[in-house]
């Protein structure tokens, strides 16, 4: 019998739950293994779980500085699509969808992927336009993307402001059906649980205090749990990018780590049935299986290491909530938070060997990691264990600033907190 | 239903103003002043609500904020309100309240059903199942879930309240006017601070009403009335009642919601406080103890037995049993009795408890039961029964009485008649419970660093201070009023010494009123206890978080499973994560989990507490900001001559501009093409106002635009413009616009209209930072100039009958000439520049004078058939002559992309240029501007460029970003990237827009559509 | 957050646009090649605590600052005038 099942909680529900067995060890980090993921998030959880999975590696290691899962994967606003504008950007997001889609069998947990669609609502005709641009380059890659009118809109998002005295009158938007969203604390211990289950130890409350050098090479990593040696580092700690890496000796990455903040609401029965992102602003909102209207909006622009955000920006992101529901006024906020993004000169990822011999860099999600974390797990792994990009990430490149290869959605240039 | 209202007593309450409302429609007896737990309370209601996951029938369990149960819908249509704290919220006179997450009623609710299927419900159950059979078939499953899970149903209709937002300073928060926070106020107060007084509740004074104490010889509740008195009229101190102050953000500046109370218009209002100093008094809140069945309504936290007794002379039941482990709650069963309420009996696990505090209870014959606890609350709808237990050495001993004696020979009066383990009954309808005390440390924790944990109230207080705050009363873990307002009084002294007044601490002197009672209680007696073990088969649930349904068992198994740090516990079974925000369960669930791991409860670590404290309705958020206010509207100064020649308006951005002057019965096309013919066949005109525009002037105006834009403009001619294009500091282009000198040390330049206020922050970075010795001044005129664009073959005869004295003719004012001219006395800058193509002019006057020259023009051009375009043909003409504009400038694209790598200047040095030179930047391949020319039917913008059919369409080469029909060539044409682009001339490809249901030939061909020469420019 | 503007007194962040990382060294006008430009650009150093960066009092006195501040706690510890305004601290 699968681990997890129905049949296994009925029976387990009888027996009064006593047989369940830890989602994952709490393992003792061991002296040496093939390759170390240095953060217990998303990407280095799927990370391992690939290299497990995928590239048969028996001696995984996933170091975290506490507890898994607690950073960015487990502090998003959970949305999961691959609507985007750029070819380099394409496959590899489509790929990340085509695995969510089969997410909960491949790790026997349910992620809860509901594929309840993502809608970009567009504001005048040019945006339609815009969203048209978008929506055709998607078909043309192969991915799934509609155009719908004011009135799919309304009966998708029932409460929405469609009358003309909006500040930014609907005039309809792009749906990508397949996207929608997921349980995020779901997606790291499903990884967490499928990558222990293949021996992967998943070592937590071990901040990584320095990396171990011979010859220039990175040969593994010091933690208050002791040293801990092995082939290749692999490095997926998002905000902290740029703190463990000067710890590597590698200073001046395309990064700045900015704070975003997110929201939630008390719960209220279902309102609101797909994700919608307002188009005259930034705002994205999504109701939860438990019922609470989870949204965000910008970051709050300036460099920050804090969960912590700003009040000014609050305002912001609940005026634009509210420009879209206003029927939602009298709902109250529940909760609000703030996750540290790695935010990339050019508002893309990078996921490359090096820059160092033995270590492996997986950063710049800026705030779209979570959707990206099982092809970012499967590039990342792919890219550890052969040596070489996948295909599918062969764009996310270090070099490609210097270049002056952007891979730039946004348009706004090396400014990293305006992707 | 007989009801529990006392005959007298109620503080809050004003027995001359009864009032009905209703409950699911029934009607509800009230007074002013109740809340409708109270008055539901009162009529004798036990069931107000149903729980999240099991849709067990609910009661009221607490008076304040922390109540986990009796959350209500209020009102209806836009004004529906769900999840409304029943304990807190005033009732009203006609209000409509109703209960919710059940079907039909909270009272008959079908979804009970739940609870036979509990034992499969446990924590995480739906990480671990739901997942197939199919791989898509959590679609299946989850509508269901979503439509159990929610709570309160939102309304569909917009909430047509008034919220309102606003700013208040002082040198004093002080957050929370219990008996600590009034101490603290009086005290910076009377030293000259000026401070502001925040407490949620409508009076003054938190739980001072629950006290009997005198605090400087005065009743306590009196001395807050007095204090909260003096405070009023002391001109720097302002008290904000109904003000709960929810978030604690960087630099003293904390969010406030007030609650207008349902006087006046407003509903709420939202403050931002900023305060040099703050004073946190948020007090405490008391905690459970778990045991099987404590949800069952009639069990009640034992505080706020006293508070309805005491506020709303409202008794909790008819026959109570008190279940506690420290002094406080034998304190209040003194009070409860003395207003005349029947306790049974009161029940603590201490094997001891002073005389002092046993003497009054026994005096008032409640039986004393120690060494046992409440193993479980029996009843259906409500509590009939406390179940006791023995713990300790009473239970090794009744399990000895068990074995050496038969049942029904105990001894003693405090002893019951043994049972099987000791084990017995007590008849109750409600069962108050008291745990300890819980401070309310959430302001501080999102302004400092971990809680700490405190042993002898077993519970967290606050951490390191990283802002400017002091920690005052029961939110320190203070144990008794003497204490807490001492606390205060020190607090308020320190604040107002470190804002440079000068205060002197005065001690307060506080006695305690009833005879023998918690005169020497410093530790509050607590002996910690968390959750009692159920006795007995088939133990029903026992509740850590009530509000959402998670068990004592729930957090066992997460434990189990791995789950054992604070943070994943509460991920894991939602404990904590509900409207009370954990307020009562926290501890508990850290408890039990500790319990599970045998390690004490700090080792397992706190959450980090983030705003809000208490949940805040959305719309007080934004204020006023909504609906069509919700950003503010930019209007051109000619915004009026538009609508009074029938312009059709349009959103860009912040403006509204207009899109096309549509005649009667003509539609959008029509009007367009005709504006456009116009402009190319006559004369029209334009609002070019929105145009950024900014003068730079100084010494070095001329090095500085060198440097700024590719090209050169210090040898620009005085009376002269030029075209600019700006580059990013990556090399990629910035914006273009252009430049003309006014004056050898003058310049005027425009930049595109969503560009203007990052040009001008662009060029302001570079001067006051990176060329700080460049004598340059900027100044954005943006806004003071209006601009119209005269255009057409008649435009010179036109502008030529306005002006005065400022020769007009092609050889004096030659294209891309500037003049200061005169129009009917009104100051004018004159360009002779064209967007368009034809022979035309970019006027600018003051502001004001805009009306007046878009009217001249109309007046003295009736003849020469001028007439105003709008946005739409604007956008036509400047296609036809391949111009590029937002779409095409998106960020991405070079100089090179857009066919303007001449204009990147060798010889100078400029923003951008070292990067742009990067051979990426203009190698083959790239995506480069093109023209299109439909072969058989229209495009649009937004389709892709590939070489394949419709079926087999190919890979995206490039995208369409501006289409118009072309009156000139009488065609549709568009401007469009195209890989590889301006080498493919004369190909043919397809404008694939599958997401609209199209897929046109379209030729590729230069962008320059019309007059390529440019000869009517000079014409 | 608050930071001190040098012109108009103490004001909430919102009133300030934030222009980015001061310490970022930008090469002479002159200079042609591209390597020090890529590291003006696109390089940072993104430090975990104390950081110095550019703001922009926009909706005050539009001066320029260069902000001392803590990253992670938000603390400012100082605001000066970018430029000679500045430098007389």
């Amino acid at each position: 019998m699968a681990e997890y099942s129905a049949l296994r909680v009925i029976t387990e529900g009888l027996r009064g739950n006593r047989g369940w067995k830890p989602a994952w060890r709490k393992a003792e980090p061991k002296p040496r293994y093939d390759v170390i993921v240095v953060g217990g998030g998303g990407h280095g959880l799927a990370t391992a779980y690939y290299l497990a999975k995928n590239h048969g590696l028996r001696h995984v290691a996933v170091v975290e500085a506490g507890p898994i899962g607690l950073g960015n994967v487990g502090r998003n606003t959970t949305i999961v699509r691959s609507n985007y504008l750029l070819p380099e950007n394409h496959d590899f997001y489509e790929w990340s969808l085509k695995l969510w889609e089969g997410l909960s069998h491949e790790l026997n947990y349910n992620v809860m992927f509901s594929q309840r669609g993502v809608l970009n609502l567009a504001h005048s005709p040019e945006q339609m336009d815009v969203a048209a641009e978008r929506g055709n380059a998607m078909r043309l890659a192969g991915i799934d993307a509609d155009l719908i009118g004011r009135d799919e809109v309304a009966q998708l998002c029932p409460g929405i402001d469609l009358s003309e005295e909006a500040r930014f009158p609907v005039a309809g938007g792009l749906i990508q059906r397949r996207a929608g969203t997921a349980r995020h604390d779901a997606v790291a211990w499903g990884y967490a649980h499928a990558a222990d289950r293949l021996g992967v130890d998943i070592i937590e409350n071990a901040p990584v205090t320095d990396f171990i050098t011979e010859g220039g090479t990175i040969t593994g990593v010091v933690t208050p749990r002791g040293e801990i040696r092995a082939d290749k580092v692999g490095v997926a700690v998002a905000g902290m990018t740029s703190e463990v890496m000067r710890m590597a000796g590698v200073e001046g990455l395309p990064i700045e780590s900015h704070v975003l903040q997110a929201f939630v609401s008390e719960p209220v029965k279902p309102l609101v049935h797909c994700v919608v992102t307002y188009g005259a602003g930034h705002m994205y909102v999504s109701q939860s299986d438990k019922g609470g209207l989870v949204f965000g909006g910008s970051l709050d622009f300036y460099n920050s290491y804090a969960r912590r955000g700003n009040l000014a920006n609050v305002h912001d992101t609940v005026s634009e909530l509210l420009a879209i529901f206003p029927n939602v006024a009298r709902i109250k906020l529940l909760r609000s938070w703030g996750g540290i993004m790695d935010m990339s000169m050019d508002g893309s990822p990078i996921i490359t060997p090096g820059p160092l011999p033995g270590l492996y860099l997986n950063c710049g999600w800026c705030y779209g990691g979570f959707k990206a974390t099982p092809a970012s797990g499967w590039c990342f792994a792919h890219t550890i264990a052969r040596d070489e990009p996948h295909a599918l990430n062969a764009g996310f490149t270090l070099s490609r600033f210097a270049e002056g290869r952007h891979i730039d959605e946004a348009g706004t240039g090396a400014v990293p907190g305006l992707h | 239903m007989a009801g529990f209202r006392l005959s007298s007593g109620g503080s809050r309450i004003d027995r001359s103003r009864p009032f009905t409302f209703t409950f699911d429609g029934s009607p509800v007896e009230a007074f002013a002043g109740d809340t409708i737990a109270s008055a539901l309370m009162a009529s004798g209601r036990s069931i107000v609500a149903r729980s999240f996951k099991y849709h067990r029938p609910r009661g009221i369990f607490s008076a304040g904020a922390e109540e986990p149960n009796a959350l209500v819908t209020v009102g209806s249509g836009g004004e529906r309100e769900p999840n409304v704290n029943a304990a807190t919220r005033l009732a009203a006179p006609g209000l409509e309240v109703s209960g919710q997450n059940a079907w039909p009623s909270v009272d008959r609710d079908i979804g009970a059903v739940n609870q036979v299927f509990a034992p499969f419900f446990g924590a995480g159950f739906y990480y671990k199942t739901f997942i197939g059979p199919l791989r898509r078939s959590w679609m299946w499953y989850e509508p269901a879930i979503r439509r159990a899970a929610g709570m309160g149903s939102a309304s569909l209709d917009p909430d047509p309240a008034r919220y309102e937002k606003a700013n208040v300073f002082a040198d004093l928060l002080v957050v929370g006017a219990g008996p600590a926070g009034l101490a603290a106020a009086l005290a910076a107060g009377r030293a000259g601070a000026r401070v502001i007084l925040a407490e949620a509740e409508p009076g003054p004074g938190g739980a001072i009403d629950l006290e009997e104490a005198t605090i400087d010889g005065a009743p306590a509740a009196e001395w807050a009335a007095m204090a909260s008195l003096e405070l009023s009229e002391m001109a720097n101190v302002r008290l904000m009642p109904r003000t709960h102050v929810w978030g604690y953000y960087d630099g003293g500046v904390l969010a406030a919601l007030e609650d207008c109370g349902g006087e006046g218009e407003t509903r709420c209002r939202h403050w931002r406080i900023e305060a040099r100093q703050v004073i946190l008094a948020t007090g405490a809140c008391e905690r459970p103890i778990v045991f099987s069945g404590n949800d069952r309504p009639g069990v009640m936290l034992a505080s706020a037995g006293l508070a309805y007794v005491r506020r709303y002379g409202t008794a909790p039941g008819g026959s109570i049993v008190l279940f506690c482990n420290n002094d406080e709650a034998w304190r209040q069963a003194a009070l409860l009795a003395e207003a005349g309420v029947k306790i049974a009996a009161i029940v603590d696990p201490r094997t001891e408890v002073p005389g002092t505090l046993a003497g009054p209870i026994a005096a008032k014959g409640i039986d004393i039961i120690l060494s046992h606890v409440v193993a479980a609350a029996k009843g259906a709808r409500r509590v009939e029964a406390a179940v006791i237990a023995p713990v300790g050495e009473a239970a090794r001993a009744a399990e000895a009485a068990r074995i050496d004696r038969p049942a029904g020979e105990a001894e003693g009066e405090s002893v019951p008649p043994a049972s099987p383990g000791g084990v017995f009954e007590i008849a109750a309808d409600t069962i108050l419970v008291s745990g300890g005390h819980t401070p309310i440390i959430n302001l501080a924790s999102q302004a400092g660093g971990p809680p700490v944990w405190r042993e002898e109230i077993a519970a967290f207080v606050p951490g390191e201070p990283r802002q400017d705050w002091i920690a005052a009363g029961a939110m320190t873990g203070a144990p008794t009023l003497e204490i807490a307002v001492n606390q205060g009084a020190e607090a308020g002294t320190l604040a107002a010494n470190a804002l440079g007044f000068n205060a002197v601490a005065k001690e307060l002197a506080v006695q305690i009123q009833i005879q023998g009672l918690r005169t020497s209680i410093q530790d509050g007696g607590l002996l910690p206890l968390f959750e009692v073990e159920p006795v007995g088969e088939k133990p029903d649930k026992a509740f850590v978080d009530l509000q959402h349904d998670v068990t004592a068992d729930d957090v066992r198994l997460a434990g189990r499973e791995g789950f054992v740090e604070a943070e994943h516990l509460k991920r894991y079974t939602t404990l904590g994560m509900a409207n009370d925000q954990g307020r009562t369960s926290a501890i508990n669930g850290l408890a039990i989990l500790a319990g599970e791991r045998q390690m004490p409860i700090p080792a397992v670590g706190t959450t980090r507490f983030r705003p809000p404290l208490a949940p805040v309705p959305l719309g007080a958020i934004v204020g006023r900001e909504r609906g069509h206010h919700m950003r503010p509207i930019r209007r051109s100064p000619l915004h009026h001559a538009h609508l009074e020649a029938g312009a059709e308006m349009m959103h860009a951005g912040l403006w509204l501009r207009p899109r096309v002057y549509a005649h009667k019965g003509e539609g959008l096309f029509a009007a367009y093409t005709r504006e456009a013919r116009h402009v190319r066949a006559k004369v029209g005109i334009a609002d070019v106002s929105t145009l950024g525009k900014i003068e730079v002037a100084g010494p070095d105006a001329g090095t500085f635009l060198d440097r700024v834009y590719t090209n050169t403009f210090s040898t620009l001619p005085v009376g002269k413009a030029r075209y600019g294009l700006m580059l990013r500091e990556d090399g990629f282009v910035f914006d273009d616009g252009t430049a003309w000198r006014l004056a050898e040390d003058r310049y005027l330049v425009t930049t595109t209209t969503a560009k203007a206020a990052e040009v001008m922050m662009h060029m302001e970075f570079l001067l006051a930072a990176v060329w700080p010795e460049l004598k340059t001044t900027l100044a954005s005129v943006s806004d003071q100039y209006a601009g119209i664009a005269v255009a057409g073959p008649r435009s010179r005869a036109l502008l030529a009958r306005l002006v005065d004295g400022t020769p007009m003719d092609r050889e004096a004012f030659p294209f891309m000439g500037v003049r200061q001219a005169s129009i009917a006395g009104v100051p004018a800058l004159i360009a002779r520049l064209s967007f368009s193509g034809e022979n035309a002019y970019e006027v600018y006057v003051g502001a004001d004078c805009g009306p007046f020259l878009w009217s001249e023009l109309l007046r003295q051009g009736a003849d020469l058939e001028v007439a105003p375009y709008g946005l739409e043909a604007m956008g036509t003409l400047r296609i036809e002559k391949g111009h590029v504009a937002g779409p095409e400038l998106n960020g991405r694209v070079s100089a090179h992309d857009l066919g303007l790598g001449k204009l990147l200047s060798k010889k100078k040095p400029f923003v951008g240029k070292p990067l742009a030179l990067r051979p990426a930047l203009s190698e083959e391949g790239r995506m480069e501007l093109v023209g299109l020319l439909a072969t058989d039917a229209a495009f649009r913008s937004g389709a892709h460029l590939v070489a394949g059919t419709e079926e087999a369409p190919g890979a995206s080469e490039g995208h369409v970003t501006s289409v118009t029909y072309s009156p000139e060539l009488r065609n549709h044409i568009g401007l469009a990237m195209l890989k590889g682009g301006r080498k493919r001339h004369g190909q043919t490809l397809f404008a694939a827009d599958p997401i609209r249901g199209a897929h046109c030939r379209v030729e590729i061909v230069s962008p320059h559509f019309v007059d390529p020469q440019g000869e009517r420019l000079d014409a | 957050m608050l930071i001190p503007c040098p012109v108009c007194g103490m004001r909430d962040a919102g009133e300030y646009h934030y222009r980015g990382d001061a310490t970022a060294e930008r090469p002479p006008l002159a200079e042609e090649a591209a390597e020090p430009w890529v590291r003006y650009v696109y390089e940072r150093q993104n430090p975990r605590g104390e950081h110095l960066e550019f703001w922009q009092h926009v909706h005050g006195c539009r001066q320029f600052l260069v902000v001392r501040r803590n990253t992670e706690t938000h603390e400012v510890f100082e605001a000066r005038l970018v430029g000679p305004f500045g430098q007389g601290e």
